[in-house]
């Protein structure tokens, strides 16, 4: 039938006739969506009720300043890894930071190419290669040149995870400013470069930092990349060489280990971790807000 | 004191499209010069062309000369940037830069190439302030509040100021009220009147009225050509040409 | 020609204005004039130093695949293609097949997909066309707030109080009235593909839920109007005017979620029970390739011991980036090249 009527015909083919149950089907339809909800909410609150109520029993002074003691004896604590990973994000942050940054200014100012789009989409699919295998590079590079762990490997892993991170959202941030800007900046007879980084990026601050807070938030959390390159270390450590512990890592060795004692005191490092983590997640948001507001007028 | 512009056969290009076929003009130093026409028949770029921002666009091309007091713009080895530091530009919505305060607006131009003297550069930005009739109004704020934060007429006038700051010969305006009220639109335009004695104006309008307030010469543009350039009191009672009449007398556009 | 004069009044002197008198003390050389060739040097060098940058990201992925090819030549060259669909796993005798792992790291992913993508996307109609405006901001901040928790925690969480769950629970019910399909046999350890699958699919919801909300607010608005005309209810404007024209872009979240999960370490290294076997029962261990890397590498003995572990790390390289480069398509296309992070809510 090729006439006029069959585009309504068709319509009403899609959409049942039978009033009651349509009705029913669109009740079912909420409740299961709201269902949904509940259920993906319940782990997350889930966790953090259980992160709570396990790891602050075992957070104490001598936690945090005290290092792992031997099998079998009870007490000691992270801090060794606390400030191991602090230490290896900083090489992360060093070496991953302002390449990032510059990649984004590359990609926001000079990259409408097709050099350009190349970094883009390699920028993306890096994002999605898996920390472990990130590890096995690192390991490759430094840790069998050196022939020993380090925290120096595992700041290479980090900072290797976090460039194409840095880079799409400084990208990102530098292009919400206005072309205006750097119109008026070059209508002043100011070169290129210092318009780049005198006014754009300038202008584009708090959301480059916001952007740099979400990776480092990120690799903060990453256990597999360290697994084999900074290892891990019972002990003190600030010999960027020498093999560290780390945060994540403690945890990892503490959770699957047979010992109630060390159970207890994962619960504490996972707490502080995520303690850690989530502040800066909720003052990125912040910070996001109010910089969205001031920088892109 | 203001130099002369003189410009000779200027074409320019957007990729294949021209849009400005062999302009001539001669603008008289200290003396403001208003280019009308309908959108869209190259007032702009030729403004734009001026001070060499139209090659900042992608895909653009400009031939012919332009000479700003004896110097020619588009020479071999003349930089552009070089040449942007001797003209200022004004455009048609504010740009004030957002993050930096009143103060450091008006002192960029003069920071970011290397200008360090902070005595002198107090000066020189209250200076520009009393010229872009702004002092008064933020003068107790200069740190304090933001370039973004002020009016629409008030920003405009922050940018005239910041453009003053680096002392140009010549004031390029690119429909510098066209954003604004009518307020902010006649203090503009007094301050024109008042910049006539130091600087060259150049004015884009598609005001007429305005550019018969302000401008001692006008230059009619249509479809990318000069169509007529003479003393404004000309272009308006006695123009030459057909196509200037009709514009003026609102036929169209 | 005519006189059609335009009598416009002219700007003449302001008394007022005037006043404010110009006091420009001219001072041409206020600024220091550079030379053209300073000028030109110093744009070129820093975009030279920018797109550094940039090919240092292209320099990245070349050289993950110069190091993973390098270091997996070993292996590569011992087992041949016969890498991937040999089962036997025996470092000992120098014996490596990688089917097991494999099987794993597929099983648990799709597993995982099962159950996330349903409550995914639940949760995304619901934030999108069902949630009153006030909700909105809390609850897609909880759902984010799932994505920021390390892999770590959640294995922790995994092992204390996931699997106990399972084994107390929910495994025996599903051995007792779905045994007879070979899925739900076997002893309930609570350790398992099945708890692999489900705290992978609590990983990856925040992924595929936020993807497929934002394809679906890019629906235009006229979309749903019009079969809300047509006298749709909300649930079939939904299906009609939005999923279904969201089609492609939610794929594309799940298979991006696909990614996600065929990569996910720690937390299944913890609750998947690490035996390099294949079995039919979903209660059964498993072993899936980045757990194997994990558990193995620092303590591989041999050369050929680690050469193969990496040749695992190559595999799972390239489904990943095949994986993710696809997911990448399909969402750039709907969402039209925003990047992905431009939550403006």
């Amino acid at each position: 039938m090729r006439n006029k009527g069959t585009a309504l015909h068709s319509a009403e083919m899609m959409i049942p006739r039978v009033g009651g149950f349509r009705r029913v089907k669109d009740h079912l339809a909420t409740f299961l969506a709201v269902g949904a909800v509940i259920l993906v909410l319940t782990p997350l609150v889930a966790i953090f009720v259980y992160l709570l109520y396990k790891g602050v029993g075992s957070l104490n002074w001598a936690f945090l300043t005290q290092t792992p003691k031997p099998v079998g004896e009870a007490g000691g604590g992270m801090a060794n890894a606390i400030v191991g990973s602090t230490l290896i994000l900083l090489i992360a942050s060093a070496m991953g930071v302002p390449v990032g940054i510059g990649a984004g200014i590359y990609l926001a100012e000079y990259g409408q190419g097709r050099f350009g789009k190349a970094i883009r989409f390699t920028a993306d699919v890096l994002n999605g290669v898996p920390s472990i295998v990130i590890g096995i590079v690192a390991y490759s590079i430094v840790v069998l040149r050196q022939k020993h762990f380090s925290a120096l490997a595992g700041g290479v892993a980090l900072a290797i995870m976090m460039v194409p991170t840095i880079a799409r959202t400084t990208e990102e941030m530098l292009l919400l400013v206005p072309q205006s800007v750097r119109e008026a900046a070059q209508g002043l007879g100011i070169s290129r470069w210092r318009t780049t980084i005198s006014i754009t990026l300038r202008t584009a601050t708090s959301g480059i930092i916001t952007g740099v807070m979400l990776a480092f938030a990120r690799v903060a959390g990453e256990t597999a990349p360290l697994l084999f390159t900074a290892f891990g270390n019972q002990f003190w450590n600030f010999n960027l060489n020498q093999p560290t512990a780390a945060l994540p890592l403690q945890i990892f060795v503490y959770a699957i280990s047979p010992f109630d004692e060390w159970h207890r005191q994962a619960w504490a490092g996972a707490l502080i971790l995520i303690i850690l983590i989530v502040s800066s997640v909720a003052a990125l948001r912040v910070v996001s807000s109010r910089g969205m507001m001031k920088g892109a007028s | 004191m203001g130099v002369g512009i003189e410009v000779q056969q200027l074409n320019a290009w957007f990729g294949k499209n021209q849009a400005l076929h062999d302009v001539s003009m001669k603008v008289t130093p200290n003396q403001a010069t208003a280019v009308i026409g309908p959108s869209g028949c190259g007032k702009s770029t030729f403004v734009r062309c001026l001070n060499r921002m139209h090659e900042t666009l992608p895909e653009t091309r400009v031939e012919g000369k332009v000479k700003i007091g004896d110097q020619e713009i588009y020479g071999t080895g003349t930089s552009a940037v070089q040449i942007r530091r001797r003209i200022g530009m004004v455009f048609q919505k504010p740009n004030p830069f957002p993050t930096m305060s009143i103060y450091d607006n008006v002192a960029a131009g003069l920071k970011l190439n290397g200008f360090r003297d902070r005595q002198k550069l107090n000066e020189i930005v209250e200076r520009s302030l009393r010229h872009a009739a702004l002092w008064d109004e933020v003068k107790d704020d200069l740190k304090k509040k933001s370039g973004a934060s002020l009016s629409g007429g008030q920003q405009q006038r922050l940018c005239i100021a910041r453009a003053l700051a680096v002392e140009p010969q010549v004031m390029l305006m690119d429909e510098p009220a066209s954003a604004l009220d009518p307020i902010s639109t006649g203090k503009i335009e007094e301050l024109i009147f008042q910049l006539k004695e130091h600087y060259t104006i150049v004015i884009v309008t598609h005001n007429m009225q305005q550019a018969a307030r302000v401008a001692e010469y006008t230059g009619f543009f249509l479809l990318g050509k000069l169509i007529e350039f003479d003393k404004t009191e000309k272009i308006f009672t006695t123009p030459s040409d057909k196509r200037t009449e009709d514009y003026i007398t609102g036929r169209f556009g | 020609m005519e006189n059609r004069s335009l009598q416009i009044p002219r700007l003449g002197p302001n008394k007022e204005v005037s006043e404010r008198r110009l006091s420009i003390v001219r001072n041409p050389s206020v600024i220091q004039p550079m030379s053209d060739a300073r000028i030109r040097l110093a744009d070129n060098a820093f975009q030279g130093a920018m797109l550094a940058c940039g090919a240092a990201i292209i320099g990245l992925l070349v050289l993950i695949v110069y190091e993973l090819v390098s270091s997996s030549g070993l292996a590569l060259h011992a087992f041949g293609w016969k890498f991937f669909v040999t089962q036997d796993w025996d470092p000992v005798n120098d014996q490596f097949g990688a089917l097991p792992f494999i099987y794993g790291t597929i099983v648990s992913s799709v597993l995982a997909l099962a159950i996330a993508v349903p409550l995914s996307v639940g949760v995304a109609v619901f934030l999108t066309e069902m949630c009153p405006r006030s909700l909105r901001a809390i609850i897609s901040f909880l759902v984010e707030l799932l994505a920021a928790i390390p892999s770590v925690i959640y294995g922790l969480w995994a092992i204390f109080i996931l699997v106990p769950i399972l084994r107390v629970y929910v495994e025996p019910f599903l051995g007792r009235y779905f045994g007879w399909t070979s899925l739900f046999s076997g002893p309930p350890f609570g350790i398992g593909m099945l708890a692999a699958g489900v705290i992978l699919a609590i990983m990856i919801i925040p992924i595929i839920a936020s993807i497929t909300r934002e394809v679906m607010i890019a629906v235009p608005r006229q979309q749903r109007e019009a079969v809300l005309a047509l006298g749709a209810t909300r649930w079939e404007m939904i299906r009609v005017g939005v999923l279904r024209n969201a089609r492609a872009g939610i794929l594309g979240g799940i298979i991006l979620g696909l990614g996600r999960a065929l990569g996910e370490t720690m937390a299944v290294t913890m609750v998947i029970g690490n035996r390099p076997e294949i079995a039919k029962s979903l209660l059964a261990p498993g072993y899936t390739m980045a757990s194997v890397i994990a558990n193995e590498f620092s303590e591989a003995t041999g050369n050929l011991y680690l050469s193969a572990l990496v040749e695992i790390g190559l595999a799972l390289f390239f489904v990943t980036i095949i994986v993710n480069a696809i997911a990448q398509i399909l969402v750039w296309r709907i969402t039209r090249g925003i990047p992905a992070r431009s939550h403006a809510q």
